[in-house]
């Protein structure tokens, strides 16, 4: 099994943190796993995006140009990643603030209304692990105890008690996702 | 019902922006102090007419892109080495007005021997600095000006001056020092400190003009994305707490004009 | 105890400074290799091993401090990207001139100048041609997965004190910033003051009535025995063609062969992969060291495969030392980015393809 993701938005939606906790999931299976960011001037508020990669086997390259699954949560992003799915791909995408959709016929598309969702419920900082919960559902590589594993060792300690909210975000993400 | 269009018009007018300030639109964070000095070293540059004669130099920090921003001849220094471009520069062209726009790291870390001894020198030309107390270019790193238990990425458990050292006071030391002219420490987080310092550089520029040595002008300011703050709160943290390490005002003056601490 | 952590390269090669007995740090922050200083930091060693952790007013003052604590035979290291490598020149001149051990990281980004902060490996001429002044060499290893970016610390140190030379691990952006599981090795303890002294009798720890006064110098004003020091490191550097290290993928069928180091050896395997796949026999050679270097390696290699195509992330540097090994044999091919651009496996394919 190898599954090789792209993840990518705004800086500040939480686009690396879901890539580590994607890894630090990985690596509780005993997956091989390799996180590699955009880094650099993003970090006042441009785009971020990180390749994430999860496989039973040694990781060649960190770095790609094509992708199993994309996680999409801005319009440039989309416009940038949506030609980079592997044809028959997995696209997840949260429509807020889109305006152009995804066009692709050869891919699978789903919709996630996380922001809008995370909002209602008051959970807009965790809305990156609604995201999360989608992926999941639709590609359960990774088991819900992992990733709260995973959780656990990306969060420092002091936020621990928010992992409860982690979760019931995790499991709400999996509710609201539906195939376009 | 009065719509824009009757409100802006030239005599109405009671601030433009200057033209010696490009149409590219500055790369720095929501309530930076960086934008408001590069806007008030042009207007003076605009105001004294000197756009043909104006010299700047900046080195790394967030204001590299300087000459993006002003349009004025620039040349862009190697972190720390500015002030001896501008030696150079100065030296090569006595008649010219030069000018460096340093950060504290930049000017009081690694280009502090190339500072003092500039200054040392009296070299004719201005150093503008900008103490943020922090890198920000580089995500928020502790600098030679961060204040004691300030915390940074390098000093993430607050600056511990047994270990890390002091805040260097590089404004006080180089005021020591015969070749400096004027020597002063603005701010430029609210519209009267903002004047202030636009009459500062004002000045550091006509005693350039008459060849009386280095002009060092210190700006207090801050840095919301390195401090971890909202512009409104890095102010307020600034006044409450670099203020008091980094008092404002002149700490030497022109000789034929009375000292003022 | 050894333990798995998902870290950056940077914080992996931190950790394994704290955990390599790792007497001082000196460091400037710079992207993409601040996390060096910022983990080390938030780590205090000094509060346990007693490892000094000091954020210095410059990449010149960061060397030369690693020379002092050099000179007396600690374990010191520094870490620094392009820029800062370069302002380092004249202090690692030193150091190997005056044969000190020390351990020098570049997180390598894309120049020259200020240049970019993303990724490039232009800086291999520096690392493995002296970059200094004058006649010397460096030990040079070239990490391609965060897991060497720790197990090349413990391993840089030990050549560096068997050889009384500076070593350096040139990295880039890539290493440096990814995020991978990580096996660290077991703490060793720092070395007592006793032990340096054992272990180097040349260290400047103070005259003991026993023996002569210890100096530390680079400087030998008569040409001729200045000459014979410079062979005497001639011969040093002879010797540490024992440290030879690469890796091997694919090659004992291959029609094809790619080398590569470092980051772009991860995206030449993925090359390999793919190309297997669609039925080229392709195979990869990494140099693990890139001083030493396998040229004798790759001279044999050239006797069976049909060409050769070198990647780096560069204009062709390390292409160089490959054509000197194939000794024209068969072609010698270069497909480069530079300026912080990274190529990607199938760009690298598309451009083998059109050489077949
Ligand atoms: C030789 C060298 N070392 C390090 C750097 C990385 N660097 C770029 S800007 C900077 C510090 C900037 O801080 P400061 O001068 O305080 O300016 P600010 O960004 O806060 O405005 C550093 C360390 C570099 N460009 N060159
Ligand atoms: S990082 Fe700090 S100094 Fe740099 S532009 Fe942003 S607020 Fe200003």
């Amino acid at each position: 099994m190898t599954e090789e993701i792209i993840i990518a938005g705004f800086g500040g939606q939480g686009v690396l943190m879901m890539g580590k906790i994607i890894a630090y999931a990985g690596i509780m299976q005993n997956y091989e796993v390799s996180w590699m960011p955009s880094y650099g001037p993003e970090m006042r508020g441009g785009t971020a995006n990180v390749t994430v990669i999860v496989s039973d086997e040694r990781i060649s390259s960190p770095i790609l140009n094509e992708y199993d699954t994309a996680i999409i949560l801005n319009q440039p992003s989309l416009d940038k990643f949506e030609k980079t799915v592997k044809p028959g791909g997995i696209l997840i995408y949260d429509p807020n603030g889109i305006l152009r959709h995804p066009e692709r016929k050869d891919i699978s598309i789903y919709k996630i209304p996380a922001t809008e969702e995370a909002a209602k419920l008051g959970l807009t900082k965790i809305f990156n692990m609604m995201v999360l919960g989608g992926f999941l559902k639709i590609k359960p590589i990774l088991s819900v105890e992992s990733v709260i594993k995973g959780i656990e060792k990306s969060l420092p300690k002091r936020h621990h008690k928010l992992i409860p909210q982690n979760k019931e975000a995790i499991l709400k993400g999996m509710e609201i996702i539906k195939l376009v | 019902m009065i719509t824009y269009k009757d409100i802006i018009k030239p005599e109405n007018l009671v601030y433009r922006r200057t033209p010696l300030l490009t149409q590219k639109t500055l790369s720095f964070c929501p309530g930076c102090g960086h934008g408001t000095v590069h806007r008030l070293i042009m207007e003076v540059v605009e105001e004294m007419n000197i756009q043909q004669d104006t010299i700047g130099i900046a080195p790394v920090g967030c204001s590299v892109l300087a000459y993006e921003f002003m349009d004025i001849d620039m040349q862009q220094a190697a972190h720390g080495r500015a002030t001896a471009l501008a030696t150079a520069l100065s030296r090569l062209m006595p008649n010219k007005y030069v000018f460096t726009y340093q950060g504290d790291g930049d000017l009081a870390a690694i280009g502090t021997a190339e500072t003092i001894h500039a200054c040392n020198r009296g070299e004719n030309f201005i150093i503008i600095f900008i103490n943020n107390g922090i890198y920000g270019m580089t995500g928020g790193q502790m600098a030679p000006t961060t204040i004691p238990d300030m915390i940074t990425t390098t000093s993430p458990y607050g600056r511990d001056t047994k270990i890390m050292g002091n805040p260097l006071k590089i404004t006080e030391l180089v005021a020591q020092l015969p070749g400096t002219c004027y020597v002063t420490r603005q701010s430029v987080h609210t519209p009267n400190n903002v004047r202030k310092t636009k009459k500062a550089i004002r000045n550091a520029f006509e005693y350039i003009k008459q060849k009386k040595g280095t002009c060092f002008i210190e700006v207090v300011s801050n840095c919301p994305s390195g401090w971890r703050m909202t512009p409104l709160q890095a102010n307020k943290w600034m006044e409450e707490n670099m203020f008091k390490h980094y008092p404002l005002g002149d700490l030497k003056v022109p000789s034929n004009e009375n000292v003022k601490q | 105890m050894s333990e798995v952590k998902l870290m950056k390269g940077n914080e992996a090669f931190a950790e394994a400074l704290i955990r390599a007995g790792t007497d001082a740090y000196f460091g400037y922050p710079i992207t993409p290799q601040s996390e060096v200083v910022e983990y080390l930091m938030s780590q205090k060693p000094y509060e346990t091993t007693g490892m000094v952790v000091l954020q210095c007013e410059s990449e010149v003052a960061a060397i030369n401090m690693c020379y002092g604590g050099a000179g007396a035979g600690f374990k010191v290291a520094t870490s620094s990207s392009s820029p800062g490598i370069s302002l380092k020149q004249e202090g690692i001149s030193y150091l190997a001139g005056a044969e000190l051990p020390a351990l020098i990281l570049n997180v390598a980004r894309g120049g020259p100048g200020l240049g970019t902060i993303q990724p490039a490996q232009s800086d291999y001429f520096q690392a493995t041609k002296g970059g200094g002044h004058g006649d010397y060499r460096l030990f040079v290893l070239a990490p391609s997965s965060v897991q060497e970016m720790a197990d090349f610390v413990p391993l840089a140190f030990d050549v560096a004190f068997k050889y009384r030379n500076p070593a350096m691990i040139l990295s880039d952006g890539i290493i440096g910033q990814m995020m991978e599981k990580v096996t660290l090795f077991e703490p060793i303890p720092r070395r007592s003051l006793e032990q340096i002294e054992k272990e180097c009798p040349w260290a400047t720890t103070g005259k003991k009535p026993n023996r002569e006064r210890n100096i530390i110098t680079s400087l030998d004003l008569d040409p001729i025995s200045q000459e014979k020091h410079v062979m005497k490191l001639k011969e040093k550097y002879e010797k540490m063609q024992a440290e030879l290290r690469y890796e091997e993928i694919n090659t004992d069928d291959a029609e094809y062969l790619i080398v590569a180091y470092g980051s772009s050896a991860r995206i030449c395997h993925k090359v390999v992969s793919i190309a297997r796949k669609q039925g080229l026999k392709v195979g990869l050679l990494r140099p693990i060291t890139l001083f030493p270097f396998p040229y004798k390696r790759i001279n044999e290699l050239a006797n069976k495969v049909k060409h050769i195509l070198v990647t780096e992330l560069s204009l062709g540097q390390m292409v160089e030392d490959v054509k000197l090994a194939v000794e024209g044999k068969v072609p010698v091919y270069f497909y480069g980015r530079t300026g912080g651009a990274i190529y990607t496996p199938v760009e690298i394919l598309e451009y083998l393809k059109t050489k077949l």
